[in-house]
């Protein structure tokens, strides 16, 4: 896909000029869906604890300042070394020159959407160190040079075929194979001497406890945890909102996050990492990166809930026919389209707009974010701030004019209607995006309004 | 009880026999109907595109109109969403909080405030309901498969008072058609393969009808139907309803 | 100003009014362990679940459903009647690599999801149950709990550097969703659960 295009309508064009691709793609994630969907009626008090995930995250967003302080304060007793990182770069130097004390030129990294938003990898690329990807769906698409395409399915749009060539590319697998129990067993090989060989594992964080100091990162492959355990340094990298007051909130999100997730009971491994081993350095690196503007944000701040679930993107009808890509942004989907516009109105003005508000995501939320009325409302603030295209603003003003006006209005829709009849290749022709692949109505004589004039009063 | 009937500009425009069905099966339940004419349109589609901020003149137009009914009734679950969500008018508040809290979608309307338990109406055919995505999660005229709780749906209610008519059951029961209002042009391409999908859905499943409660979600599929050249049809819950 | 106190300032200056923590305890009120559901839920993670009266009968059962097991790391020797390489838990973790089979212990079992809590304590090597080639895990049936809520309220405020549920064979579905089994960490797991 060519990601110079940076729209979601043309990405999305060109993602569905392959139509049975798109059919497939709709279809597997829809499979996910519905296993989500298996798995909450298997809890009957599923949507309480949606309730109550959501009110211990309001709990977090208003006391994050005290929560932050005592989840250092508790790292550094438990032995950690704790960084804050304003932004993007920052946590990226930060990152750096700790690989840099080591001395390592190569290192592993367990899935982290965090560093994907700072873009750590090409940065460390930039300073001669190699990040190794070590969950197999960021592996596969490293190895293709793309970025992922969906927060926990990274490689969702790809074909196992794809995948075989890729590895037998990089990896030296029998050309042609493509059955994913045998390149899951090369990639298995493969990754184990990473983590034998790597002195240094960067994980990712999905819950920070203030009260213990602990983080908790879940995995299915366990990746996580060999890279961290073989590891003489592990950097966890977290966004400043990943806390969650006590440890017994963990059992709330748990119990949510793999189920909406992927329709697992929970992940295979929840691993809680509090003291680093013995000879071991844990650093911890705090990201703000626009949370803290986010959270100021009124309208916006509950977007900080997310627990990086993904249900939103299984979910959504646009992003299952779009594909992850043509969201052209770290997070995808519609919690991609509401965290974007905080990072870069200009960049991201595009993403709320891609969304029929069907509202699908805010009911599949784990934490009950309202992502459908936030896409309508950084719509509003998209066009006040100037970003909406200068035609779509005019015509918007016409519609308006024409709208706010009942004599206009009338005489506009008579003169559409005969135009329509006497004329209508005026109307149906390649300029008009609706007649491309649709019928327009067939325009009547008459409006109701006209009828009701001459059938009632 | 004295109803104000919306008609929307499109359906009042492209579908009269919509507002016309909504009108004679409202007076056949005993209502006691009035369209105020010089109504145009909700200013969703300026909203929804994120220009709220030009609505402010079809807010007042809107409020002029239906202040004085005592319910206001419109075939479209789409606007009337739009309404209850975010109709102000400074200076005419107290107006334009009445109208939010008392207009209902069609649908609604029959079955909580009406409470209709029998129907005249025979429609004998395979019919689909679409369940157009502000009427079912905005509005909750049907509970929403993303959810842990009871499955009821209104629509489905009335029509399976209809004489004759067979509900066929859908693969993805209450999945987005990909109008969007702007969406359908903006993001043509997504839009299209949506209403594709939704239809194939409907025809895959044996429905010789699609109907639904927003003819916004009606008009695209339609558009791809004919398109299609298929012989499967679209009508607004209102004009089964109101088939004799 | 440096980085931290800029973040603390303006978070802040932008949280919103705090609200109360939603209670708990109605989630973590005492309900009955659904045994029958801990043997379906571990099934469909991909585990075999295999019921025992003491951990001597250990032995054989790994010689049965683990044919052609050669390393065996048991945390407790007694859980296993061949030789268990020496020295095991000194080195960084690396010294496991050939561990065909590691046998645990976990101090609970969710009945839930099917997950195992199991710390550094009984680990001795963190690292152990993720390196070896395929996991065992002693659980006693009075160690089971309902759900997440009473695990953590069992776990309470142990202090441990290093704690894990595990729920299965490590796995992934990376390639076009299909399920396999074995994808970083151990390829199976079996639960001794002892009754």
């Amino acid at each position: 896909m060519d990601t110079a295009i940076k729209d979601h309508a043309s990405l999305a064009e060109q993602f569905n000029t392959d139509e049975p691709r798109v059919n497939w793609h709709d279809e597997t994630l829809w499979w996910v869906r519905q296993k989500r969907d298996k798995i909450a009626w298997t809890i009957p008090e599923w949507e309480t604890l949606r309730e109550t995930a959501s009110r211990i995250k309001h709990n977090v967003l208003g006391n994050l300042h005290q929560y932050l302080l005592e989840f250092e304060q508790q790292a550094l007793k438990n032995g950690a070394v704790v960084h804050w990182a304003a932004d993007a770069e920052e946590h990226n130097r930060i990152v750096l020159q700790l690989l840099q004390q080591q001395g390592v030129q190569r290192i592993v990294k367990s899935k982290s959407m965090l560093t994907e938003e700072c873009h750590l990898n090409p940065y460390l690329a930039a300073n001669g160190i190699e990040v190794v990807d070590t969950d197999l769906g960021e592996r596969i698409v490293q190895l293709a040079k793309e970025p992922p395409s969906h927060i926990v399915l990274p490689c969702i749009h790809k074909k196992k075929e794809e995948i075989g060539d890729l590895f037998h590319e990089h990896l030296g697998t029998p050309a042609g194979n493509a059955d994913p129990q045998f390149l899951t067993a090369a990639a298995r090989a493969h990754l184990r001497k990473e983590f034998l060989q790597s002195r240094v594992a960067i994980t990712g964080v999905n819950f920070a406890v203030a009260e213990t100091g602990e983080l908790v990162v879940c995995t299915n492959e366990g990746n996580a945890d060999m890279g961290a355990h073989l590891a003489d340094v592990h950097i966890a990298c977290m966004g400043i909102e990943k806390i969650v007051p006590q440890r017994r909130h963990l059992g709330v999100f748990l119990r949510l996050l793999a189920r909406s997730a992927t329709g697992q009971p929970i992940t295979t491994y929840s691993s809680h990492f509090r003291r680093p081993k013995p000879g071991q350095q844990l650093h911890i690196v705090l990201v703000d990166n626009g949370r803290s503007r986010q959270l100021g944000r009124e309208d916006f701040r509950n977007s900080l809930k997310c627990i990086r679930c993904g249900a939103c993107m299984n979910t959504c009808p646009v992003y299952r026919r779009s594909g992850g890509h043509s969201y052209h942004n770290a997070i995808a989907g519609p919690i991609g389209a509401i965290l974007a516009p905080n990072l870069d109105i200009r960049q991201y003005a595009d993403l709320p707009f891609a969304s029929t508000l069907c509202g699908s995501c805010s009911n599949v939320c784990p934490v009950k974010i309202d992502i459908h009325q936030q896409l309508y409302k950084w719509r509003q603030v998209i066009t006040q701030e100037g970003q909406a295209a200068a035609s779509k603003t005019a015509g918007m003003q016409l519609v308006t004019a024409v709208l706010s006006r009942p004599g206009l209005y009338r005489l506009a829709g008579r003169a559409g209607r005969w135009v329509m009849r006497v004329a209508p290749g005026l109307v149906n022709n390649r300029f008009n995006p609706w007649y491309k692949q649709r019928e327009m109505p067939p325009p009547p004589h008459s409006s109701f309004a006209a009828w009701y004039k001459k059938n009632r009063r | 009880m004295r109803v104000g009937l919306f008609i929307p500009c499109y359906i009042d425009q492209f579908y009269p026999q919509v507002g016309i069905a909504t009108l004679q099966l409202l007076e056949k339940l005993g209502c006691n109907v009035h369209y105020p004419q010089g109504q145009t349109c909700c200013g969703q589609p300026m909203a929804n595109s994120g220009f709220k901020h030009l609505t402010g003149d079809c807010n007042r137009l809107f409020t002029e109109h239906f202040s004085t009914y005592d319910y206001i009734v419109a075939p479209s679950g789409s606007c009337v969403l739009h309404i209850k969500d975010h109709l102000h008018v400074a200076g005419n508040e107290a107006a334009a909080t009445h109208i939010r809290q008392r207009i209902y979608e069609l649908s609604e309307f029959l079955t909580d405030i009406l409470q209709v338990k029998h129907l005249r109406a025979k429609f004998p055919h395979k019919v689909g309901i679409h369940q157009s995505c502000h009427g079912q999660r905005g509005l909750h005229v049907s509970q929403m498969t993303e959810l842990v709780a009871p499955p009821f749906s209104k629509p489905r209610q009335l029509l399976e008072l209809v004489d004759g008519l067979e509900l066929v059951q859908l693969d993805r029961a209450d999945e987005c058609c990909g109008f969007g209002g702007t969406f359908c042009v903006f993001e043509e391409a997504v839009s299209v393969k949506m209403g594709k999908d939704r239809v194939a859905d409907h025809v895959h499943n044996g429905a010789e009808y699609i109907t639904g409660n927003d003819v916004s979600c009606l008009m695209h599929l339609e558009g791809i139907l004919r398109r299609q050249k298929s012989p499967v049809k679209v009508l607004h819950i209102a004009e089964i309803l109101n088939n004799e | 100003m440096n980085s931290r106190e800029r973040i603390l300032q303006a978070v802040k200056a932008s949280q919103p009014e705090g609200a109360a923590l939603p209670d708990l305890d109605a989630l973590a009120a005492p309900r009955p362990v659904d045994l029958e559901g801990y043997r379906k839920v571990t099934e469909s993670m991909g585990s075999r679940l295999l019921e025992i009266r003491q951990e001597s009968e250990i032995p054989a059962l790994v010689r049965e459903y683990l044919p052609g097991i050669e390393q065996v790391v048991a945390v407790n020797p007694h859980w296993y009647g061949g030789d268990i390489p020496a020295g095991w838990q000194t080195g960084d973790g690396r010294q496991l690599q050939q561990a065909d089979l590691a046998i645990v212990k976990a101090q609970l079992g969710v009945a839930e999801n099917g997950a195992l809590w199991i710390t550094e304590q009984e680990l001795q090597v963190r690292v152990l149950p993720f390196i070896a080639q395929h996991l065992a895990v002693v659980l006693a049936v009075e160690d089971l709990v309902p759900t997440m809520h009473h695990a953590y309220e069992r776990i309470g405020d142990q202090h441990t550097g290093f704690g894990v549920f595990i729920a299965g064979p490590s796995k992934t579905a990376d390639i076009e969703q299909s399920l396999v089994l074995g994808a970083h960490g151990a390829k199976s797991l079996t639960i001794f659960l002892k009754v």
